[in-house]
């Protein structure tokens, strides 16, 4: 093949944009469109080339088809000739497993790709989207031309007083379409340079409002942001950047938002798929959205919801509020508190091994999908649970696991 | 983002063509707006005025901004004034005036020329939803039926983009052309639109797409050569409106080959291996493939009628005076004033077809024509790849450009789909096996059963491989209850 088209080394994965044969109808709006020409086309097929295409995502809305929307994980880019001579696309090409890379594209930014693969990592191998889940928009806008959200709404979400400083901050994007999926994040910037002079560091945060905004057909969403700020070993306060910045917006301010990024993060679209979400702190953010999801779109199916999520007291707990009053029939709940008074600590670890029959009914469906959110170590008390209740039951939890995860069916995002 | 990028949503009528600074346009616009509306509950989708349909706006004409996706009630649609983002410094690229600065307003000498042109391509607009008012009621699907209505607002929106020109740029002439354009009704025997393929009905979801596929893409050639125009608001206005006609041809394409891939399924599974025995795959419930090719034939060649006269002076005046150039007139690599080159036209000379030279000027019609019939071609070749994909032995073919025409060089003949020149009572003869028969129509009409539950589709044809906006396939097109 001609590898003359690409900038990329030898043998590294590259993501590259293509164009599905089969549902193009060759209107040429790409080709117009484009502002770098990295479109082109003979009389069989509408291409991109690889070495110019900068993932600007311009012609990604105006195309009419869809067909438009495809991004490959390759160790070898197709020249323009494969892709001219094409009549479908061809099958997504294996990676080597040393790669670390899923299939589907959760950024086209460096920046927000290297984020996502180390939250993702806990997950102990390649993931893949649940099968039913909707296909996401990924990297619409990004750092050289953010999408601009006003701040419609930032109120604190856990009891004042606690230390827990959490907030739930609703951005507006106005006549922008920024579309997300529930279990995607997005990245914010915040304004200014670092001490080095240099612009600070992009931040990913899930979404916790459902695809349609916060209310229905709204065009906004909500984050659930936790105040960084923690006590340093020279008896000063570390505070996080991004997160104070979002902490401390006022209704009116204004936004610079990159992203959406996430692929495989996603929840099952099937009404008849179990859920079983488990998380500590700001990890419920993406769980906030699978709910309210569900709940928007009626329980029509059989699944059914199962959260289990730890903080250290109620007060502290995020949306402890409104997680009181959604029906048991929608949301089956465990919550769980490590520094109740005259209570041991407990964690989600220790809830999951009571209900070690519930769970094992549930890993042994195949309509199951586990989703574990939270702070890095999370994953390992919940591997050590899922272990204890599998060989309980005859279960083989690593063989379980592979298998759920090679389905989409296994998640995992830790930070 | 740049000045005139973002639409004006406050104000009356959406635009990015700052009509607040305007007074006179936009009172004029203001004045017509009611007319419109009541046009479009007169005239536009039948029985569905109220229903939720999930719609794309433009909302900027930056590409980012200009697929906005959400659920409207078509009488409150947007319907707004949207012009590409001006290119400063462009030059007219052809005919006499090329190389002199592009005109932003209308030259004294080509008044009479410009407005005819605007006209003639703002009536097709109003006339195709007038076509299809009732279609909405046997949709074979909610995603269908998103898409008639997707179609059908955009066409009225295609209206207000040559209403604007003719209220903004011509006086009192304009405002009258702009009255009658919602005078006029498609099929009306005192007042009918003013091309002929406009006043046919669409009285099925065969039709339908295959108008969408063959006369809408007339309407796109059309866009591409006046896209081309040294008079920049037209042009602007044209490439704006290209963006959205790429969804008509969407419609058009993929609703025939939906159509194909359901036959071909049915067929492979009732084991009928012989295309042509039509009955046993009409018993099917499916559209049998020759009847396709027949409304192919139908539809092809009404359209070809709307390219006007083989060799023409108003295409000649058009080009040489800057108005109208030829498709991507932008791409191409000659002199691009055609002075002293000649092109082939075909011609028919005492009941022959023959290749005749005639200068490049007065060809200007059979050249877009051409350019129409070779994009026709890629789609109807992506039709053969899936009925070879279905391993079905059938190939669809377009008819000789000579075949049934009312218009131009050939509407004094006779000629067979292969362009064999016939005598009247053998073209009588075989009418039927060309053309759908009143039979074949009202076996079509059979099928057209309506289906509205999210996900369902009518058994005549497939569901689509991607779902619009990347919805699932159960997804809500149109919420016809609350």
């Amino acid at each position: 093949m001609d590898g003359g088209t690409t900038g990329a080394p030898a043998g590294a994965v590259v993501k590259q944009h293509l164009i599905d044969p089969e549902i193009c109808i060759r209107c040429n709006t790409c080709e117009a469109t484009c502002p770098i020409g990295a479109v082109t086309h003979d009389e069989n097929n509408y291409v991109v080339d690889v070495g110019t295409c900068n993932f600007c995502m311009d012609c990604v809305a105006p195309c009419p088809t869809g067909a438009i929307d495809n991004w490959f994980q390759v160790a070898a880019p197709f020249s323009l000739e494969d892709q001219l001579s094409w009549q479908e696309l061809p099958p997504r090409p294996a990676l080597p497993a040393a790669s670390g890379e899923g299939e589907a594209v959760d950024a086209l930014d460096e920046e927000a790709a290297a984020l996502i693969a180390e939250a993702h990592k806990g997950a102990g191998g390649r993931v893949r989207a649940p099968v039913s889940a909707s296909k996401p928009r990924v990297n619409l806008f990004n750092r050289a031309s953010p999408a601009i959200a006003k701040v419609t709404g930032n109120i604190r979400v856990t009891k004042s007083g606690t230390s827990s400083d959490v907030h739930h901050v609703i951005l507006d994007f106005g006549a922008v379409a920024f579309p997300v999926l529930e279990g995607q994040s997005i990245g914010i910037v915040p304004p200014g340079t670092g001490a080095d002079g240099r612009p600070h560091a992009m931040r990913l945060y899930s979404v916790c409002s459902a695809r349609d905004g916060e209310r229905p057909n709204t065009n906004n969403l909500a984050l659930t942001v936790k105040r960084v700020a923690e006590p340093r070993a020279d008896g000063g306060v570390f505070r996080g950047v991004a997160s104070n910045y979002l902490c401390d917006l006022a209704l009116g301010d204004t936004v610079r938002v990159v992203g959406p990024f996430g692929a495989t993060f996603l929840m099952p679209d099937d009404p008849d798929a179990d859920v079983v979400m488990i998380c500590t702190g700001t990890g419920a953010a993406p769980f906030r959205a699978f709910t309210e999801r569900r709940r928007r779109t009626g329980g029509t199916g059989r699944g059914r919801l199962h959260l289990f999520f730890g903080a250290r007291t109620p007060e502290e707990l995020p949306y402890f509020g409104p997680l009181q009053k959604l029906p048991a029939a929608l949301l089956d709940q465990e919550l769980v508190f490590s520094r109740l008074p005259d209570r041991p600590k407990e964690h989600v670890q220790d809830r999951m091994r009571r209900r070690p029959a519930d769970l094992a009914a549930l890993l042994a469906r195949g309509s199951t999908h586990v989703y574990v959110c939270g702070l890095r170590g999370l994953e390992e008390g919940v591997e050590a649970a899922f272990s204890e209740i599998g060989a309980a039951h005859g279960l083989d939890w690593p063989a379980t696991r592979a298998a759920m995860r090679e389905q989409g069916r296994y998640h995992v995002e830790t930070y | 983002m740049p000045d005139g990028m973002n639409v004006d949503y406050d104000g009356l009528i959406p635009n990015n063509v700052d009509l607040n600074a305007d007074a006179r346009v936009r009172k004029a616009l203001e004045t017509w707006h009611p007319g419109y509306i009541d046009w479009w509950k007169d005239m536009g989708p039948e029985g569905f005025q109220e229903a939720l349909v999930y719609l794309r706006t433009a909302v900027s004409v930056d590409p980012k901004g200009w697929a906005r996706f959400d659920y409207v009630r078509m009488p409150d649609y947007k319907w707004g004034i949207l012009l590409a983002p001006k290119v400063e410094g462009r030059l007219i690229g052809f005919g006499q005036h090329r190389g002199e600065p592009a005109w932003q307003e209308v030259p004294g000498e080509y008044r009479g020329m410009l407005r005819r042109l605007l006209t003639i391509q703002g009536d097709t607009e109003p006339a195709s939803v007038e076509q299809q008012r009732f279609l909405g009621k046997t949709a074979p699907s909610l995603y269908d039926m998103r898409n008639l209505f997707q179609v059908n607002v955009e066409e009225g929106r295609h209206l207000w983009a040559m209403v604007y020109l003719l209220q903004k740029h011509f006086g009192k002439d304009g405002r009258e052309e702009a009255e009658d354009l919602l005078r006029r009704r498609s099929g009306n025997e005192d007042s009918p639109r003013m091309l002929g393929a406009f006043n046919e009905e669409t009285p099925d979801w065969v039709s339908f797409f295959m108008f969408t596929f063959f006369t809408d893409r007339d309407g796109k050639m059309q866009l591409e050569a006046l896209a081309q125009s040294g008079f920049d608001p037209l042009s602007r206005t044209c490439r704006f409106m290209l963006t959205e006609e790429a969804h008509h041809m969407f419609v058009g394409e993929t609703g025939v080959q939906r159509v194909i891939e359901r036959t071909c399924a049915a067929m492979r599974a009732a084991g009928i291996e012989d295309p042509s025995d039509v009955e046993r795959v009409r018993a099917l419930g499916v559209v049998d493939l020759p009847t396709l090719q027949k409304k192919m034939n139908l539809h092809f060649s009404l359209t070809l009628d709307l390219f006007g006269n083989e060799v023409s002076t108003n295409a000649a005046n058009a080009y040489n005076s800057g108005l109208k150039g030829r498709y991507r007139e932008d791409k191409l690599d000659d002199d691009h004033r055609l002075l002293d080159s000649a092109y082939p036209v075909l011609r028919c000379v005492d009941g022959v077809i023959a290749e005749e030279a005639v200068p490049a000027l007065s060809a200007l019609n059979m050249r877009l024509r051409d350019d129409y019939v070779v994009d026709c071609q890629g789609g109807v070749n992506r039709w053969n790849k899936a009925i070879e994909k279905a391993g079905v032995a059938f190939r669809l073919t377009l008819p000789h450009v000579a075949f049934n025409r009312k218009i131009g060089e050939f509407s004094r003949i006779h000629a067979d789909p292969e362009g064999r020149v016939l005598p009247p009572e053998q073209w009588a003869a075989n009418r039927d096996r060309w053309l759908p028969s009143t039979e074949d129509n009202l076996y079509i009409v059979s099928l057209m059963t309506p289906v509205d539950n999210a996900g369902g589709y009518a058994p005549w044809i497939a569901s689509p491989k991607v779902g619009i906006d990347n919805k699932p396939g159960d997804f809500e097109y149109v919420k016809l209850w609350d």
